[in-house]
């Protein structure tokens, strides 16, 4: 008889689930603290000026709105693509996808230079702006992802998981898109007048969520006694190998094409080589710790196979993640608008010149709120409804092969 | 009586007693007329004067003892009496000034701009332009 | 001729001269006084797209190292040393609605300069970016933001090509009671609307300038001296090849 795989909510009553929640709760209110002072004092607090306008929030933001979509990856090769051994993780997997969209959405709204207006945000749209368009798409993906996990939970409905996961997966496919536009439609400036930058966001989720995902369910496993099959682990980490490499194919081609124009060289030259702590956080931080080191990790031989070692590449993803919304949003607006070919520019606002951005200590708390705003909701809504299976054990997940990998290790012992 | 409702307000009368409206009527629809207004005003360029806001600020404005406008939203000035009382933010003013013009010049400055410029040979500052007034009698 | 007849003439042709020569006087005056109400638009009417009001900026009058005109739009709308607050933010932090641009020629070394503010677009950028509609056109072709709805997410001056738009970075107390600005609002230059409106005829930085580098008019109206010099000599946008038919032409780029 096929094994069917049981849900349950977590227990959630010891010291260190409450601890954690605790801990989350603190950091969200020491983000709430930061917002307060930035919208009762003024932006001016912040190290945001009128040539950087978007700052760390926004690094923070973006990253996980891309994230938010690629988490919910998982739950997609399941329903979509209707691979098995998925299915048991998309609960959790839809679950995180609602978390880190609402954090990063909460970083947005509260970094508003009249966040009390958010009303005649919802209310009066411009049927022109990518932003108008991201209002009915981030609620729209809240919709689905809902009915989504509806649909899983409650048996009747299960027939219809297919539908709703398309539904959700091309819904998804849209709000990545539309976030990419916000920069790719920027035709003023250098750094962003890129097309190819709208499929390396929607490559950059796949990547992203899933490290996310990865680390959320090794330690959610880990830390409420259930069991984590290797077969699961390697799977899930062979394929953000596929995504990391699909990440550094894009920023490869990106660079490439983008050098192959001399009117790009000014923007190049100051990312890739003379941008100092650009070119700095580029190299180590995008490339390096994001990209190298995690496929060297990926696809060694014995550290692939260490939970530890899958753990800290992920880890890396999301550091390079961070680094290079970094490098694309305030790399992006520091390096001068080209607004008079030819010639050499100056003036007193800055003209020509590359802007100065020192990111203050309440941007980066509001950023860190938005992340514990989606983990503590993850951590409570774990303790509410049967997100987590009992048990992704090898047998369950996928009993044949957790079969072949039985017969090989006996007949390895039998040979020997 | 609207007097009898509310604290009671420093209003100043020396531009009549009377304001653009009833007391009862202006006391409930201020918001109605100015939302309304501000709409005409920004999109279509209509600046009629009944509804101006900048027009309730040049009657309502207090001035102290030496003769200097009190902003209209310092405490127990016109507007902030009635909005404190009934504990509505008052939002009007994070944007629009609270107190009337207060330099001799009048708006249309053109000839005066020219004549200052040919004196002093650099176009005026709003401090240089004060300077001038007060030394000329303005209060 | 009789003497009687004889005077009559004299009479006759004493008052029509008289009356020519006063009407010759006058006249002057009357047209211009019936030019200058023309340009002031009655307070209750709508404005229209009769009239489309632009600039003419001739760098190669604008002399170096002046800012007149900077300091004129500060005066008139009571930003940077034209008013007391902003003492908080950076420089940096700190509004420009107007500059001056200083541009040296990378192969002959010469430099010169122009002063540089919102393009007044045709096709705004900052309009199409805007998500509550707060930055919008104008029927006359002035670029504004209604900062009633404006909620700060600067996306404006992310998509404006000449960087023409400044945020607000902390609490404003001496604003001008003509031209409202308020925090966590994104302002640009605004053609002096509020003159336009008045029937001033003109933006502050065109009547400072004193090298007539700066020309305001009815873009719309053949007859107007900017109309008119536009046809003289040719004119350029900033940025042309972004299509976004700007109402502020150039000379001397």
């Amino acid at each position: 008889m096929k094994p069917v795989v049981h849900y349950s909510a977590i227990e959630g009553r010891s010291i260190a689930y409450w601890g954690l929640l605790g801990t989350f709760g603190l950091f969200l209110l020491l983000g709430l603290g930061a917002v307060w002072v930035m919208e009762h004092n003024g932006h001016y607090v912040t190290g945001m000026n009128n040539h950087v306008i978007w700052g760390l929030p926004h690094v923070f933001a973006v990253f996980m709105i891309i994230a938010a979509s690629g988490i919910l990856n998982v739950a997609s090769i399941a329903s979509v693509f209707g691979k098995k051994m998925y299915k048991p993780l998309s609960r959790l997997s839809a679950l995180m996808a609602i978390a880190f969209l609402a954090g990063g959405l909460m970083v947005l709204m509260l970094d508003l230079g009249r966040p009390d207006r958010l009303v005649i945000a919802a209310t009066y749209l411009n049927p022109k702006s990518v932003f108008a368009w991201n209002i009915l798409l981030y609620p729209g993906f809240f919709g689905a992802v809902a009915v989504y996990i509806w649909f899983m939970m409650e048996k009747r409905m299960n027939q219809y998981s297919h539908q709703i996961g398309l539904f959700a997966f091309v819904w998804r496919l849209l709000l990545t898109t539309g976030t990419g536009s916000i920069f790719g439609f920027v035709v003023a400036r250098n750094g962003y007048d890129a097309a190819v930058l709208a499929p390396m966001f929607i490559i950059m989720s796949f990547g992203f969520g899933l490290a996310i995902y990865i680390l959320s369910l090794m330690a959610t496993c880990r830390w409420t006694g259930r069991e984590l099959g290797d077969n699961v682990i390697r799977q899930l980490k062979n394929l953000l190998g596929v995504f990391i490499a699909a990440m550094f194919y894009f920023v490869f081609v990106l660079h490439l094409t983008s050098l192959y124009g001399t009117e790009n060289h000014g923007f190049e030259n100051f990312i890739l080589a003379e941008g100092g702590l650009f070119t700095q956080i580029f190299w180590i931080g995008w490339v390096v710790i994001g990209l190298v080191l995690p496929i060297g990790i990926v696809y060694h031989p014995s550290m692939s196979k260490s939970r530890t070692w899958i753990g800290i590449a992920s880890a890396m993803v999301i550091v390079g993640g961070l680094a290079s919304m970094y490098v694309i949003i305030i790399g992006g607006q520091v390096f001068p608008m080209t607004i008079f070919p030819g010639y050499e520019v100056s003036s007193s606002f800055g003209d020509g010149a590359i802007a100065s951005y020192t990111p203050s200590i309440w941007e980066l708390g509001l950023g860190i709120g938005g992340i514990t705003l989606a983990l503590a909701m993850t951590t409570f809504a774990i303790k509410i409804l049967p997100f987590i299976p009992d048990s992704l054990s090898d047998e369950l997940m996928d009993p044949h092969h957790a079969a072949k990998t039985a017969e090989a290790d006996k007949s390895e012992t039998n040979a020997v | 009586m609207a007097d009898s409702i509310g604290p009671e307000l420093k209003i100043n009368r020396a531009n009549g007693d009377e304001c653009v409206l009833p007391a009862e009527e202006i006391r409930k629809d201020h918001m109605k007329h100015l939302n309304h207004q501000r709409d005409d005003t920004m999109y279509d360029g209509i600046r009629t004067k009944q509804f101006s806001l900048k027009e309730c600020i040049n009657c309502h404005a207090n001035k102290d003892e030496e003769g200097k406008y009190i902003p209209v939203n310092a405490p127990g000035e016109f507007c902030q009496t009635c909005h404190a009382y009934t504990s509505v933010k008052l939002d009007c003013f994070e944007c629009h000034a609270t107190k009337p013009r207060d330099t001799a010049f009048h708006p249309i400055v053109t000839d005066k701009m020219k004549a200052f410029v040919e004196v002093h040979e650099t176009p005026n500052t709003k401090s240089m332009l004060d300077a001038i007034a007060i030394k000329n009698g303005a209060k | 001729m009789s003497q009687q007849k004889i005077n009559q003439y004299r009479r006759d042709f004493l008052s029509k001269t008289t009356a020519t020569a006063a009407t010759g006087a006058i006249a002057p005056g009357v047209m211009l006084m019936s030019v200058g109400q023309a340009q002031a638009r009655p307070a209750d009417k709508a404005v229209t797209d009769k009239n489309r009001w632009g600039l003419l900026v001739d760098s190669n009058k604008c002399a170096d190292g002046c800012s007149d005109c900077v300091k004129a739009c500060e005066s008139e709308n009571a930003w940077g040393s034209g008013s007391s607050d902003e003492q908080k933010s950076d420089a940096q932090q700190k509004a420009q609605w107007i500059r001056t641009v200083t541009l040296k020629n990378k192969l002959t070394g010469s430099e010169h300069q122009l002063p540089m503010m919102c393009q007044h677009c045709e096709e705004p950028p900052c309009v199409d970016v805007c998500p509550t509609g707060a930055s919008f056109k104008r029927a006359d072709g002035i670029v504004l933001v209604d900062k009633h709805i404006c909620i700060g997410c600067r996306y404006c001056m992310m998509a404006c090509p000449y960087k023409a738009r400044s945020f607000i970075h902390e609490n404003l107390h001496d604003q001008a009671p003509e031209v409202p600005r308020g925090k966590g609002t994104v302002e640009s230059c605004t053609l002096c609307v509020h003159k336009i409106d008045r029937g001033d005829g003109n933006t502050a930085c065109a009547e400072a300038c004193k090298h007539q580098a700066i020309l305001f008019g009815d873009l719309k109206d053949p007859n107007s001296a900017i109309a008119i010099e536009m046809k003289k000599h040719a004119t350029t946008q900033i940025r042309a090849d972004l299509n976004l038919n700007t109402g502020v032409r150039y000379r001397g780029i």
